[in-house]
């Protein structure tokens, strides 16, 4: 029966989003071998693909597939030790076969699992690889994405995405790289490359919500299962709470920010009905976490407080511009940065007034490093109007104008441009 | 796409306290939950006798009753509120609650404003004018 085998298909796929991170986890746990892991968990879902189908799923379907991976293993183990081998790749494979059949109740105790699962993520970001290799090695030991997922996700083909993972695994296999968790000096580093994984990951997804494709914006939710997985595996780090409470909260904004033709809706414009409160909720817990534990706020996590700020306000007007304007200057001092400098600029307007505002805003400009940016100069032409040099601001946006090549925005711009003309400002907070 | 999960048990005597044993599976499986990045929320119910039932009547009007309520023969003991790529997905977290004999799991996948036609999700903005509740002050 088509409809069976489809059913039995969307079945094994559900069972193996939930069991392969741990399976995966496990058996590298095992082999200290993350790509070798990978293949033996794949070959026990082709196993599984033939005969659950025929004869249903197993009660217990995450140990039906760690015990079929393990046979494989001891099977590849077996054909291999016939041939002649060097000795310390014999000594290696005896090693994993004991391992392999001796007790491995051991590898079932939560706290393992978890390790095993910590010991994945930190592998799969490995600084070893490229930004885009452990992207995909990400969403696919951890995620449980397919491959044509993954492609499907990043615009680009499934041979590339395929050619990313074999390549990757290589790379891992030949730096000795090892399957661990990453102790004392090295942890700051590993965690910083994790967690920089996991936002590309999610501004990948946000970035396309106007997409026709469900699976851009899904990767908004892919990483914030990631980062909640994180939380849950490394608690005691806050910037994993930091990161997840941004995560949440720009994910709290997914359904206000476009309107129905697809075009943005910037944050002060938002219809703040349609933020999704469970996600809110959840971000500023996740953030009083980050904050309640023993070190200085970092980068994610004032990210996130400069989020929440948005999130607790009832209406625009209602915003804490004052305390946004102090969490900009923080994060400027750990992180900073010229494109932050211009967030910076608008929050400091808002807060102390236009002439601050422009400050700021006339500091970045000297400082020469912005030039092309047409939001520099679209900022600014903000504050002069609200300064009433309206002159000066329809300047600033016929010049923002010309720097920008999308169609939508240079639109806006020379409406504003015009409105600076006749005094009349319309400006919309950016 | 969102899953509640309602357990549903027989209704049992009311001063039931359970011990660290009962409670330790069900425990296991939030933590489960938790590490797979799936669990939104999750809260557990207080027995039917602490509640009430409202009725509207054919005249509109609502009739409260104060629980217990002698005729029920299940009763909702909790909910979790689950993220999964999958109805499947969601059905087998299900299958995996710890559970003693007779118990139900009534999984509902959740509205998402998409569900929805544009320009009833405008009208849905316009409605729920409610701004986010404030759950907590720094």
């Amino acid at each position: 029966m088509a409809d069976d085998a489809e059913r039995a298909r969307r079945a094994i796929d559900a069972v193996w989003r939930i069991e392969s991170p741990r399976l995966i986890a496990g058996l590298a746990r095992m082999t200290r071998d993350v790509g070798r892991a990978e293949d033996l968990a794949q070959d026990a879902l082709v196993a599984a693909l033939e005969r659950w189908p025929r004869d249903g799923v197993p009660d217990n379907p995450g140990a039906w597939l760690m015990a079929t991976a393990k046979r494989r293993a001891i099977d590849q183990f077996r054909r291999a030790a016939n041939l002649e081998r060097k000795q310390e790749e014999l000594a290696f494979d005896v090693g994993l076969a004991m391992a392999l059949q001796g007790d491995i109740v051991a590898a079932s105790v939560e706290d393992e699992i978890g390790d095993g699962l910590l010991a994945l993520i930190f592998t799969c970001c490995h600084p070893v690889l490229g930004p885009q290799a452990r992207i995909a090695l990400t969403l696919r030991m951890l995620g449980g994405l397919r491959t044509d997922e993954i492609a499907r996700a990043f615009l680009t083909s499934e041979a590339t995405v395929q050619q990313r993972v074999v390549r990757a695994k290589r790379t891992l296999a030949e730096s000795g790289v090892g399957f661990a968790i990453p102790e004392g000096d090295e942890l700051a580093p590993r965690l910083a490359s994790v967690l920089e994984v996991v936002y590309l990951i999610f501004n990948e997804g946000y970035a396309a919500t106007a997409g026709d494709d469900w699976l851009r914006p899904d990767l908004c939710f892919d990483a914030l299962r990631l980062a909640r997985i994180l939380a849950s595996l490394e608690p005691r780090e806050p910037e994993v709470h930091g990161l997840l409470s941004l995560l949440e909260l720009q994910a709290s904004r997914l359904r206000a920010r476009t309107a129905a033709g697809g075009a943005p809706i910037l944050l002060l414009d938002q219809d703040r009905a349609r933020w999704d409160r469970l996600l809110v909720t959840r971000g500023l817990a996740s953030l009083d976490t980050a904050l309640g534990l023993p070190a200085p706020a970092g980068p994610y996590t004032l990210q996130a407080a400069i989020a929440a700020c948005h999130a607790r306000a009832r209406t625009a007007a209602e915003t804490d511009w004052v305390k946004i304007a102090a969490l900009y200057e923080a994060l400027a001092r750990i992180a900073p940065s010229p494109v932050l400098e211009v967030n910076r600029a608008v929050a400091v307007g808002f807060a102390f007034g236009p002439l601050s505002g422009l400050r700021v805003i006339d500091a970045v400009i000297a400082a020469d490093v912005l030039k092309d940016y047409h939001l520099v100069l679209s900022v600014r032409g903000d504050l002069l109007c609200k300064l009433g040099r309206y002159p000066e601001a329809h300047a600033d946006f016929t010049r923002a104008a010309g720097m920008t090549r999308n169609a939508r925005e240079r639109e806006l711009m020379l409406e504003r441009a015009a409105a600076a003309r006749w005094g009349g400002g319309g400006a919309s907070p950016s | 796409m969102r899953f509640m999960m309602f357990i549903k048990v027989e209704p049992g005597d009311e001063n039931f306290e359970p011990t660290e044993a009962d409670v330790a599976p069900m425990m296991r499986y939030n933590e489960e939950l938790t590490q797979a990045g799936v669990l939104l929320a999750l809260d557990g119910l207080q027995p039917p006798s602490k509640g009430a039932t409202i009725t509207f009547g054919a005249d509109g009007k609502a009739d409260v009753v104060d629980g217990p309520f002698a005729e029920a023969k299940e009763v909702v003991g909790g909910y979790w509120i689950i993220q999964t790529k999958s109805k499947e997905e969601a059905v087998e977290w299900a299958t995996r609650v710890p559970a003693e004999p007779g118990t139900k799991i009534e999984l509902r996948q959740i509205f998402e404003m998409s569900d929805f036609p544009a320009e009833l999700q405008d009208a849905a903005g316009e409605l729920s004018a409610t701004p986010p509740e404030q759950t907590s002050d720094l």
